[in-house]
């Protein structure tokens, strides 16, 4: 395989897998956010937002996706001529976004089911429900950097 | 993981009905009702009954029963996993329809709504004795209890080989069930019913061949050493249950028979407890429900203690620890 097609295997990655955790954490959320407005429609705005928390991993697989794409020149329509170890290196960037997004959606979804629990019995204790879903994006986002920060590294 | 996510709406919507379960402060609330015509307005007020319920206890009661299951059959396709919890009501019913053919009478009310198998059509298969229309963990002993309660006109023997079933199908249950919440059910509710009729048995001067008859075996007790024990007196099975995981149940018999008949309830709920924490399974599903016979048991005994003027103490003492 050529160089570009290994960038772009890794930008296809960093979209697919970290869409596929999001797209999981949220849809498992919305679940249980539907079962508590079912009951309670007045915690809608509460249980929206623990819904959407699992979503941010989709959106970082988009960035590093785009940066990618713009490094390897893709989106200006005129592609880079690369080597094949330089589409390595930027297939191996995407990794960590998505490896860690797609793990890191999934338990931040499952945590937000857990928070809306909170919310159901305990609505004013929802600032603390918030960050016990919210401590798991810690590691989408150290993910997020270092695949910025290794795609930006990498000559072309 | 994909059987633990298919219940994530549901427990979600129990959570939030979680909350209108009565707490210990809302029992105290009924408590301090003066006559039973008070204690309904105020159920009345928390919203039990619908608004065509008569104003009686029975009628509120029976009505919050079925709000109940209602709510669980929305929730859940496949009510096998509920299997376990109607079993005792399956049972009592085939034991109305055994006596009430044997007997040749015709009682009204006699059998438990909203089961399996409903009351008219068991009374149709005793009558034709067709007991092969009965699941294979009934028809056994329903065509034996039959026979028995025909030839022997002992209704009490019936009654502890139907009850018997009755605890061993709920024991085989909790043995194939997967879900954790089942089998620490079924052990709990097992264990619980032989220290019942150990008790009773003692108290009875009941032979251990009767308590042979009755007990079901389960894992958490020895039924021989329990069953020994009654023979002995009081003190062997205190005595017996202390070195058990039921050494509650040694001090509730300690304390007086009204404590140790709600120790046998609250252990229950002992054992659905952590389900209040537990966002996935089946589990608070099946927690939910038995917290809500829990609460109604309760409302029932307290409406009974207040309409024969029984002294607020003697209520309280039979008042079940709540889930929430």
């Amino acid at each position: 395989m050529s160089g570009i097609v290994w960038a772009l295997a890794g930008a296809a990655a960093a979209v697919i897998f970290a869409g596929m955790g999001s797209a999981y954490g949220v849809g498992v959320a919305g679940q249980a956010a539907a079962g508590v407005v079912t009951e309670d429609p007045n915690k809608f705005a509460k249980v929206l937002i623990l819904q959407l928390l699992p979503g941010t991993q989709g959106i970082y697989g988009l960035l590093v996706a785009f940066i990618a794409l713009s490094k390897i020149g893709l989106l200006g329509g005129s592609p880079a001529d690369l080597s094949v170890t330089t589409g390595l290196l930027i297939f191996a960037a995407c990794l960590p976004i998505a490896v860690v997004g797609l793990v890191s959606a999934r338990h931040q979804g499952r945590t937000s089911v857990a928070s809306i629990g909170i919310v159901a019995k305990k609505p004013e204790q929802f600032g603390k429900a918030m960050l016990f879903p919210a401590m798991v994006e810690t590691y989408a986002i150290l993910a997020l950097l270092i695949s910025i920060l290794a795609i930006n590294a990498i000559p072309v | 993981m994909a059987s633990d996510m298919q219940y994530t709406y549901a427990v979600a919507r129990i959570r939030a009905m979680e909350v209108s379960l009565f707490s210990r402060a809302v029992i105290e609330q009924l408590m301090a009702c003066r006559t039973e015509e008070q204690c309904l307005q105020f159920l009345s007020e928390k919203g039990w009954g619908d608004n065509d319920t008569p104003m009686n206890a029975e009628a509120i009661l029976t009505r919050e029963r079925e709000k109940t299951w209602e709510t669980v059959r929305e929730l859940v396709k496949d009510m096998s996993v509920f299997d376990v919890l109607s079993y005792p009501d399956l049972f009592h019913n085939l034991k109305a329809a055994i006596k009430e053919v044997t007997t040749e009478e015709t009682n009204p009310n006699i059998f438990i709504q909203d089961t399996a198998i409903s009351g008219e059509e068991m009374l149709e298969i005793v009558k034709s004795k067709d007991f092969s229309r009965l699941p294979a963990f009934m028809s056994g002993v329903a065509q034996e209890a039959y026979e028995t309660l025909l030839h022997t006109r002992d209704g009490q023997l019936c009654d502890i080989m139907i009850d018997k079933a009755a605890l061993t199908a709920i024991y085989e249950a909790g043995k194939k069930a997967k879900d954790e919440i089942i089998r620490d059910y079924a052990e709990s509710t097992v264990a619980v019913a032989d220290i019942k009729i150990a008790v009773r048995s003692q108290k009875t001067a009941k032979s251990l061949e009767f308590m042979k008859k009755a007990m079901a075996p389960c894992d958490s007790l020895n039924i021989e050493a329990l069953s020994r024990a009654a023979l002995s007196g009081m003190d062997a099975i205190q005595e017996y249950l202390a070195g058990t995981v039921y050494a509650g149940g040694a001090e509730a018999l300690k304390e007086s028979p009204s404590a140790f008949e709600c120790w046998c309830d609250n252990r229950i709920i002992e054992t659905i407890r952590p389900q209040i924490h537990n966002p996935f399974t089946v589990g608070p599903l099946v927690a939910y429900v038995l917290a809500r016979e829990n609460e109604i048991k309760t409302v029932r005994i307290i409406l009974t203690g207040k309409l024969n003027e029984l002294p607020e103490e003697s209520i309280r003492e039979r008042v079940r620890e709540m889930y929430v």
